[in-house]
């Protein structure tokens, strides 16, 4: 389980698929989930398989949420702020389905 | 310093991408010589990685973190006393060959030109292939560095898988910090101290760091945390998220439960921006990694285009701010401007900072299991493909990473093959027999990072692009 | 050592590596002698439309015939070349447009062809249901389609080696001479044949002139982006007609856009660079017509070099000036669609000295040199 050992920060509430979260002024989206102990932000594309945070630094786009409706948008690269919208990327299924 | 005004520079003599220790130690110099300097940087704020979050430190978290972290903290302040300009939040997502860049910045994107470009975008983790390495829950150990420094978080129950100072290093942090990883598997191979020992002699010259690198591992290995040593057929388990890690070490199987594994294998060059500018590259055969072929002064075979700090080769923190001096110092010299401070001792602290260097490169190169991943591992996390369709596309005649890449989508996800470059191009050498530098790398095409199609609809060029 | 044969092709693009493909199923001996690696340049990284649609006049006969390999290319070649038959509509974005498209269907049925069709705003949005409101109707080729430009490429090529085809990659041209047969010296190797074609796009307007032929190549290098995956919306490769874009959905889901704005191309160094300045009114054209493109993210570019004559139709056939040379380069940003039927055709000109399509409309002499 992540535990925060020291409180820097002010409180900061947003949504992850409709689940309130409870981070700190200063995260970063991806931050604040791993703390909040959720670690699938989305599933692959390919085959549609959990996936999670990996670098933390923005190399591997492994992260990538959409933020207030704007997709593909690296969650370790975006700082929280009050009330913002974030939503998990399910895969492509329609497409996969229409590429057989 | 000029907090970026709302009236941005169009035109600066030096455009420096990436604000760790050798983008801010280069801002810094450049504009004591009476530079116009633009200090570009993708993060909330200055540090880059290494000194990530610098500028808010708590004593408690400097405590953990150590005296060679606190000192970046020195390098921020010159950089926020000079007059750099620094732009926070600003991607670099292409330079074209007449110096332009085109930046993103807060949803928007501009261009900036400018005479000289030091790129200083520092290391990324080498990666570290291996069965279930993409179930959630596995991250790199840098990650869990990342976390700590910039959030104060830690994973209670995490395992550290692999082999490097960084791996040690963090565990020591995370010991301090009261909560230590649950177990540390170690895969560096048998036999590699008496392969290190021949650099003993020169590393002694960097005794610091040795000194500081044993007792570090003294510290770990006293801390009661499970180590196993020589650790082979890494696996990770699980079907939703990483449930455990299995492994044969000593010659008996372990398997570890966790939900949590971080992974390293080292770090190598970021070599994104200088395949962008098409700079030559060379395999560097002792760091095992690519690295831009530079002259003595930092500068790259493409004019007007340098690179400092650990993406010319990797040297650490305190040679990166060397380097980064250095490189604004040529870069100062060519403009005619007198120099603020003297070559030869930057010179003479850069040779002694790197003694150390071949020693750590023979006792910590990467693992065959992770340069030569076995078939059905995932190379490339983007478009799942794996080592063993890498080795069938050569088979079927293409030559190296970018007709496999052509034939794969190897490398043509988000992650433009920051990730999977290394491995697909050792696939490909061992399986032709050839050499890294025949294999090549993959061509980075822009943008470097994804825009939105709004933004590039609504890019706001500058006039001087307009031919 | 000299080497022989009895075609020897200059250049590994997809116009090369076919014409070596029929030339060597009708039984000649061909070396193809390619300064990088086949597929490259402009025929492993074009946007892989495979269209009739809108073609130049003078080139539908000839796309026709290609259309008619294309259908069992893949077949033919045991391979998988990323081909599928789709619809390729020009939408029109108000009735002047549409005026245009039916005034074009007629010249063409007039011709004897019927392959373009206009569709009305029923129609058009039954083929493309994620369209703007604005679009009136479209003119369409409904069994045209898209490829993978590199897969297709490439497989012609290995099915040209398994024919006994020789390719030389990474070999450059340095000089061609006639004596009683062509001496090809390149820079690892000497090389021999009575006949030899000019296929070297972008470059082979340099190697005409190297022989007293003029042929005004541009260099170009039209840019592509494309996007992160979207969900199904779009199973027809689109084009605009008033203003330039080229738009496809892949399989995948991804969607490459480009249709003409073109980036920088030197073939001093073989590479192109992208302008995205340029790219503006493509990305807002792209938005325009279909708007479930404002959410879409660009994930990558390429640019690719490719050759490009001043009235944007290519140069087919013999050579003016040489007997037993040969010339098929200059396709102009529309050249993958032909391959293969200009592979087929050039090949039968080259064996017999005659083929059943006009290519007058081709020459290479119809340039004038600028000093005469």
């Amino acid at each position: 389980m992540a535990k925060r050992i020291e409180n820097t920060g002010e409180p900061v509430q947003f949504t992850f698929d409709g689940q309130t979260v409870t981070a700190q002024s200063g995260d970063t989206v991806a931050a604040a989930l791993t703390a909040a102990g959720i670690d699938i932000l989305r599933s692959s594309v390919v085959s549609g398989a959990p996936r999670g945070v990996f670098c933390m630094m923005g190399t591997c786009f492994e992260c990538l949420v959409e933020v207030d409706g704007v997709p593909n948008r690296q969650a370790c690269q975006v700082p929280v702020t009050e009330g913002l919208t974030v939503c998990s990327q399910q895969g492509a299924p329609e497409v996969l389905e229409a590429s057989a | 310093m000029t907090q970026h005004s709302p009236m941005e520079p169009t035109k600066v003599d030096v455009a420096v991408i990436g604000a760790g220790p050798a983008g801010m130690a280069a801002a810094v110099t450049a504009s004591k010589a009476g530079l116009s300097v633009a200090l570009l940087d993708e993060g909330q704020s200055l540090g880059g990685q290494i000194y990530r979050n610098i500028e808010n430190g708590t004593p408690f978290r400097d405590g953990i973190l150590g005296r060679d972290y606190v000192a970046g903290r020195t390098l921020a302040q010159s950089l926020r006393a000079s007059d750099v300009t620094y732009l926070p939040r600003t991607t670099v997502w292409n330079i074209s060959t007449d110096n332009m860049l085109d930046l993103s910045r807060d949803g928007s994107s501009s261009q900036l030109i400018a005479d000289k470009i030091i790129v200083a975008t520092g290391a990324v983790e080498r990666p570290s292939p291996m069965p279930g390495w993409t179930l959630a829950g596995v991250t790199t150990v840098g990650a869990l560095q990342i976390l700590l420094k910039a959030s104060g978080v830690v994973q209670e129950d995490a395992v550290l898988v692999g082999s490097g100072p960084l791996m040690w290093l963090v565990a020591a942090q995370m010991i301090s910090a009261g909560t230590p990883p649950k177990a540390i598997v170690e895969t560096t191979p048998k036999g590699r101290m008496a392969q290190a020992m021949p650099h003993i002699l020169q590393a002694l010259k960097g005794h610091r760091y040795l000194t500081k690198g044993l007792s570090m591992i003294r510290q770990v290995r006293g801390a009661g945390i499970p180590i196993y040593n020589a650790a082979t057929n890494v696996r990770i388990n699980g079907g939703e998220v990483a449930e455990s890690v299995t492994f044969i070490s000593k010659g008996k199987e372990h398997t570890i439960h966790s939900n949590h594994i971080a992974l390293h294998q080292g770090v190598v060059p970021n070599q994104q921006v200088t395949r962008l500018l098409r700079c030559d590259h060379k395999w560097d055969a002792s760091q095992h990694c690519f690295r831009p072929v530079l002259d003595g002064q930092g500068k790259t075979s493409v004019p007007d285009v340098y690179v400092a700090g650990d993406g010319a080769g990797i040297g650490g923190a305190k040679s990166a701010a060397l380097m980064g001096r250095l490189v604004a110092l040529a870069i100062a010299q060519e403009k005619g401007k007198a120099l603020p401070e003297r070559v030869d001792r930057l010179e003479a602290a850069l040779a002694s900072d790197g003694a150390v260097r071949p020693f750590l490169e023979a006792m910590y190169a990467p693992a065959p299991q992770f340069v030569k991943p076995a078939k059905e591992t995932i190379v490339c996390r983007c478009e799942e493909v794996t080592a063993g369709a890498i080795q069938e596309a050569v088979d079927l005649g293409a030559p190296g990473p970018n007709q496999v890449k052509s034939f794969l989508r190897s490398g043509m996800g988000p992650c433009q093959g920051r990730v999977c470059g290394l491995v697909v191009a050792s696939i490909i050498a061992e399986r032709r027999k050839a050499s890294m530098d025949e294999t090549g790398y993959y061509r980075i095409r822009p943008p470097l990072k994804p825009i939105p199609l709004s933004e590039l609809a609504n890019f706001q060029p500058l006039e001087v692009a307009q031919k | 050592m000299t080497q022989t044969a009895d075609l020897i092709v200059i250049g590994g693009g997809i116009h090369g590596s076919s014409t070596a493909l029929f030339a060597a199923l009708r039984g000649m001996s061909v070396i193809v002698i390619e300064k990088d690696t086949v597929a490259r340049h402009a025929s492993g990284v074009n946007a892989g439309g495979v269209r009739r649609l809108g073609r130049h006049l003078a080139e539908v006969p000839l796309s026709q015939h290609s259309m008619e390999i294309w259908y069992g290319l893949q077949d033919m070649l045991g391979a998988d070349c990323g081909f599928q038959i789709a619809p390729q509509i020009k939408v029109a974005e108000n009735e002047e447009e549409l005026d245009r498209h039916r005034a074009r269907v007629q010249t063409l049925n007039r011709m004897g062809f019927y392959h373009e069709t206009i569709l009305d705003q029923p129609q058009v949005r039954h083929y493309l249901p994620a369209v703007a409101d604005h679009v009136v109707g479209g003119l369409a080729s409904l069994r045209d389609g898209f490829a993978q430009p590199f897969w297709t490429t490439t497989a012609i090529a290995r099915k040209a080696t398994q024919a006994g085809v020789v390719f030389k990659e990474g070999e450059r041209v340095l000089s061609l001479k006639r004596e009683t047969d062509w001496t090809v010296t390149t820079d690892q190797d000497i090389y021999q044949a009575p006949k030899v074609l000019n296929a070297a796009g972008a470059w082979a307007g340099a190697l005409a002139g190297s022989l007293g032929e003029y042929a005004p190549v541009e260099a170009i290098a039209p840019m592509m982006i494309v996007t992160a995956r979207l969900p199904k919306f779009c199973d027809a490769v689109v084009g605009a007609t008033g203003r330039p874009l080229s738009f496809k959905q892949m399989p995948n889901g991804t969607v490459v856009i480009g249709g003409g704005r073109r980036g920088r191309a030197d073939t001093a160094t073989n590479t192109s660079e992208m302008l995205f300045p340029e790219l503006r009114n493509t990305a807002a054209t792209a938005m325009d017509i279909f708007p479930i493109m404002r959410g879409a993210t660009i994930v990558r570019s390429w640019s690719g070099v490719e050759g490009r004559m001043p009235d944007d139709i290519p140069v087919i056939g013999p050579s003016a000036l040489h007997d037993g040379l040969y010339h098929s380069f200059g396709f102009s940003a529309h050249g993958f669609q032909m391959g293969p039927g200009t592979g087929e055709t050039m090949a039968g000109l080259i064996e017999t000295g005659a083929t059943q399509f006009d290519l007058s409309a081709f020459a290479i002499d119809r340039f004038a040199p600028p000093n005469t």
